[in-house]
């Protein structure tokens, strides 16, 4: 169990680094250069990244020595993996455009998805025979890789709109863009209240009826929402205020929509304390320290990182993926709610790649696109993999 | 067919927006590109007349124009793409759950999501993938695909091809990047020229005008990786016909010995043993996971022995030889002439057969009068017993349960919870009694039954689900995933990338394009004209302008 310690140490290590790196990439910004020619804090900044992703290689390493397969197999495994593959893709696309507000923004939204990850059971947990290949390991690491390269574009695609959408009166573009800000402060919502409650070691068990059974399940968070026609078992637990409706289907429903409710009034309370305190539009408060970007190398970088991350995608999601599934299965394509979801990413990009062939789909417009590219894959990790269950499911 | 004479002297084609040779717009077609109301050019197709674009009379040119529009083709992708969502909203019909109550999709959708559920299954969402208007739009997308890529690459190729490196100034002048300089020195202009050749520009001269030029062959990745397409669709066609495809499911028991469904009885298969096993639970490294969630399993597995059958003479029954002795296992399928056997599913612990016997009722001892045994995949419908005891099997329940009516009935057809109706008639030809036996009961529908049936013993075995296939069109999938992956990486991972410098009395013009990746582009040139007089291009295209 050593190597397992030194495993999750490394990831933590990993994550005080991005974090650290993330002040000194802020430090530049005060640089009024905007070019190659990087002050010390640049400097400082990317290698402390480099660091952090050898320490996250290290986490990956070990923890594959412990189980004996790649850390890829469950929800923690793959989100992590994808945030380290977040910050692979914005070392790859810094290395080319050393572009110090890159990190600002990169390594925030790695740092976000690879808590997400955290919050999901960490135990290492022994294969099904389906996900014993090592066709699984080749399709879901490239993958991550192609999301995480794709990431950035979102990362940029952001970062565009925040420094150009107009913020000095309320219109219906800032507030989509602010829309898009309040969904990252749901997450932190959700990491915030998640590891509280999980410090704490609240438990309430709850019976209720699945298909012609009796299942339990475990909240650990205070039940707001209880599991349909649900009975509290354990003693001293908060009741539910209501019951989850009968619509929402399947295994622990009453506990992921109980989940979704904390993560929204957590994450609304983070976003309503911040405005308070800054007194305007988060965007319009990050949007001075942009100013010193160029818009035009923004949309560039956007594009650049769609045009990296798209084959790597459709290699890992839909052509390893089929030689996956054709070895599991018999059959390389299936329709399962994932499969689909990897093909509706690819059609998105590639509507994508088809658009900015043309004038007016430049600029803005991209913008908005490469943030809703990103939202699609997040649809697929998140609502696929604990909604729309299918062979794939982790949970 | 008009052609168009540039003052340069060449002769383009009709429909051509910027000169093939020099670069000047062609007055009367700059609406095609779109380039009246903007400062610069599109350079997209380098100006080539397109059929799509030139063309507009005849119903196949209105075709023509209609699908080898990239709107249209986004158009359709984003229809595929909503048609795909809506599929994920409820399950496929193949991924109706097995615990679901009743799997019956007529039931089902309503049943699990009201309303809207009906509305889903009346449509057809449940089976969308399949559906002939989904692949109609597949079918659109393809078509598109294959128009526009012949609309653009024929002229593409030629005007690449056709190009000079003396531009017109209006041509030069509204590139993105675009620079106006004084006349420099013959010794400037070499060392550019050097500077743009160390960094693998391929440089065309003519009097003293200079085309730098880089990858070109990246132009030709869309065209590329939309043959792989194109290639993957029809391997999806093929593998429609029966010819290329074939697959089947089939249950084979321990022990039993099949004929392979889809061979037309030339192969058999004999399942030897199904094996489960599940992970260690005392494996330190997994036991809180495992006390979490309960045993994992770690291996699916069927042991089999496949054989050829050789008919000697056409209707003799026909010899079998052993041809392949394996275990199938979830993620290593067997092979042999061709076909596939996949693991897939099992079913542990049916019943093969049921040994009963008859006694007294009142006979506390139980001692057994007569013993029989059933044999519960192929039960007969009568049984002859030890001293003139006679049993029929009235009714069988493979799989018993009581239905919503209180009915006894079968769930499947497989004996995992195996229930009888037996009628036996006694040797002193007294009335015949009825019996109900199941396990666990053992009803006597009048309660004045003479005899009673009980359960002495029984065997039990496990069934493997294979899928047996083969699948010829796979190839075909490779060489289409594979030529993709090649246009991709192709047009995306290089650029095509060209730099112009003209030289006349007044000063140097320089001007430069590539499809994408302008910041490459900008440093191959700072890097070119490093000391020397040249002025650096200007960016004009200006995104912060309303920034
Ligand atoms: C799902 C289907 C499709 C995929 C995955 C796909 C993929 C691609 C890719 C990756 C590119 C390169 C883009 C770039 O270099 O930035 C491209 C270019 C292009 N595609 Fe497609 N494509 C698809 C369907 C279509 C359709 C239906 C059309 C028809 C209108 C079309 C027309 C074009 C054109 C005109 C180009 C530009 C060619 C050039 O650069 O000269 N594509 N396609």
């Amino acid at each position: 169990m050593e190597l397992l310690n030194i495993s999750s140490t490394a990831l933590f290590i990993a994550f005080l680094l991005y974090l650290i790196a993330t002040l000194f990439f802020g430090a530049t910004i005060r640089d009024k250069r905007t070019d190659n020619k990087k002050g010390i804090a640049g400097k400082v900044a990317i290698t402390l990244t480099i660091i952090g992703f050898i320490s996250q290689l290290v986490y990956f390493i070990t923890r594959w020595m412990v189980t004996g397969h790649a850390p890829v197999s469950n929800l923690f495994e793959f989100t992590t993996f994808l945030g380290m593959a977040l910050v692979l893709g914005f070392i790859i696309l810094y290395a080319y455009y050393r572009l110090s507000f890159l990190g600002l923004f990169a390594l925030p939204i790695a740092m976000i998805i690879i808590a997400y990850a955290s919050m999901f059971p960490t135990e290492v947990a022994p294969l099904v025979p389906s996900l014993q290949s090592n066709w699984l390991t080749i399709h879901v690491t490239t993958v991550a890789i192609g999301q995480g390269i794709l990431g950035i574009s979102f990362v940029v695609g952001l970062m565009y709109l925040i420094k150009q959408v107009d913020q000095t009166t309320r219109n219906k573009k800032n507030t989509w863009l602010e829309i898009v800000l309040y969904i990252l402060f749901l997450f932190i919502g959700f990491i915030v209240i998640t590891s509280s409650f999980n410090f704490a070691n609240y438990r309430a068990e709850f019976e209720y009826p699945l298909g012609n059974q009796i299942a339990t399940t475990e909240y650990h968070l205070p039940a707001i929402a209880g599991p349909n026609e649900g009975v509290l078992l354990t003693d001293g637990a908060f009741s539910p205020l209501f019951e989850t409706p009968a619509w929402f289907q399947g295994e622990d429903a009453g506990s992921k929509f109980n989940t979704l409710i904390w993560s929204i009034l957590a994450g609304t309370v983070l976003y309503g304390i911040v405005r308070l305190i800054i007194r305007k539009r988060i965007g319009a408060a990050l949007q001075p320290l942009l100013r010193n970007v160029k818009a035009d190398l923004l949309d560039e970088i956007e594009y650049r990182s769609v045009a990296i991350g798209f084959p790597v995608f459709t290699l890992g999601g839909l052509i390893f993926a089929s030689i996956w599934a054709e070895i599991a299965w018999g059959r390389f394509w299936g329709w399962d709610p994932k499969e689909v979801w990897a093909l509706i990413t690819w059609f998105f990009y590639a509507a994508y790649l088809h658009l900015r062939l043309s004038r007016g789909w430049h600029g803005e417009k991209s913008a908005w696109l490469a943030v809703i590219g990103f939202g699609i894959i997040m649809f697929n990790l998140i609502v696929v993999n604990l909604v729309l269950a299918g062979l794939h499911s982790y949970a | 067919m008009k052609e168009v004479k540039c003052d340069c002297g060449h002769i383009n084609p009709h429909g051509t927006v910027l000169c093939e040779s020099c670069g000047k717009p062609i007055e009367g077609n700059q609406h095609i590109d779109g380039n009246d109301n903007h400062k610069l050019l599109n350079m997209r197709y380098d100006g080539t007349a397109r059929r799509s674009q030139t063309y507009n009379k005849s119903i196949i040119d209105k075709i023509w124009s209609f699908f080898s529009s990239v709107k249209v083709g986004v158009w359709l992708i984003i229809l595929a793409l909503i048609a795909s969502i809506i599929g994920t909203i409820f399950p496929q019909e193949m991924y109706i759950p097995a615990e679901a109550p009743n799997r019956d999709p007529a039931v089902f959708y309503e049943d699990q999501y009201g309303i809207l559920g009906l509305i889903y299954y009346q449509l057809g969402f449940h089976n969308l993938y399949s559906s002939l208007w989904y692949m109609i739009l597949i079918a659109l997308i393809g078509v598109s695909l294959v128009i526009c890529s012949l609309d653009r690459f024929v002229p593409l190729y030629k005007a690449l091809r056709n190009q000079k490196p003396r531009k017109h100034k209006s041509f030069l002048s509204r590139q993105r990047l675009y620079s106006e300089s004084d006349a420099i020195s013959e010794e400037d202009y070499q060392l550019i020229k050097k500077n743009l050749k160390k960094n693998r520009y391929k440089i065309v001269e003519e009097n003293g005008h200079l085309l730098a030029e880089k990858g070109r062959f990246s132009r030709w990745g869309p065209y590329v990786n939309h043959i792989g397409l194109i290639i993957i669709l029809l391997a999806a066609i093929l593998r429609s016909i029966p010819l290329f495809y074939m697959d089947e499911y089939v249950w084979v028991r321990e022990g039993q010995q099949i004929v392979i469904p889809g061979t037309e009885g030339q192969y058999y298969i004999e399942n030897k043993d199904f094996i489960l096993e599940t992970h260690d639970e005392n494996d330190e490294r997994f036991r809180e996971a495992i006390m979490q969630e309960g045993s994992v399993p770690s291996n699916f597995q069927t042991d089999v022995v496949v054989y050829k059958a050789e008919k000697s003479i056409p209707g003799a029954k026909p010899e079998l030889n052993a041809i392949l002795d394996d275990s199938i296992q979830m993620n290593a399928p067997v092979k042999f002439d061709g076909y596939s056997i996949y693991q897939q599913g099992y079913q542990l612990n049916e019943f093969t057969n049921m040994t009963f016997k008859l006694h007294k009722t009142e006979d506390a001892e139980e001692e057994a009068l007569a013993t029989f045994t059933v044999d519960l995949t192929e039960p007969e419908s009568q049984y002859e017993l030890d001293n003139g005891y006679r049993v029929i099997l009235d009714q069988y329940y493979p799989d018993y349960y009581l239905d919503d009516n209180g009915e006894p009935a079968s769930e499947t057809n497989f004996p995992r919870n195996p229930a009888f109706v037996f009628i036996v008639y006694p040797p002193d030809n007294t009335e015949p009694e009825v019996s109900f036996l199941g396990i666990g009961r053992n009803i006597d529908a009048t309660g004045a039954n003479e005899y009673k049936l009980g359960i002495l013993d029984f065997e039990m075995h496990d069934v493997s689900g294979l899928i047996v296939k083969y699948d010829r069109s796979l190839p075909f999938f490779g060489i289409g995933a594979a030529i993709f992956m090649i246009g991709v990486i192709q047009g995306m991972y290089w650029q095509h990338r060209r730099v112009w410098l003209n030289r006349n009395e007044n000063g140097v013009l320089m001007a430069a394009h590539t499809n994408k990746n302008w910041y490459g582009i900008k440093k191959d040139i700072e890097k070119a004209i490093q000391n020397t007089d040249i002025k650096m291009v200007e960016d004009q295209q200006e995104l912060d302008e309303k920034g």
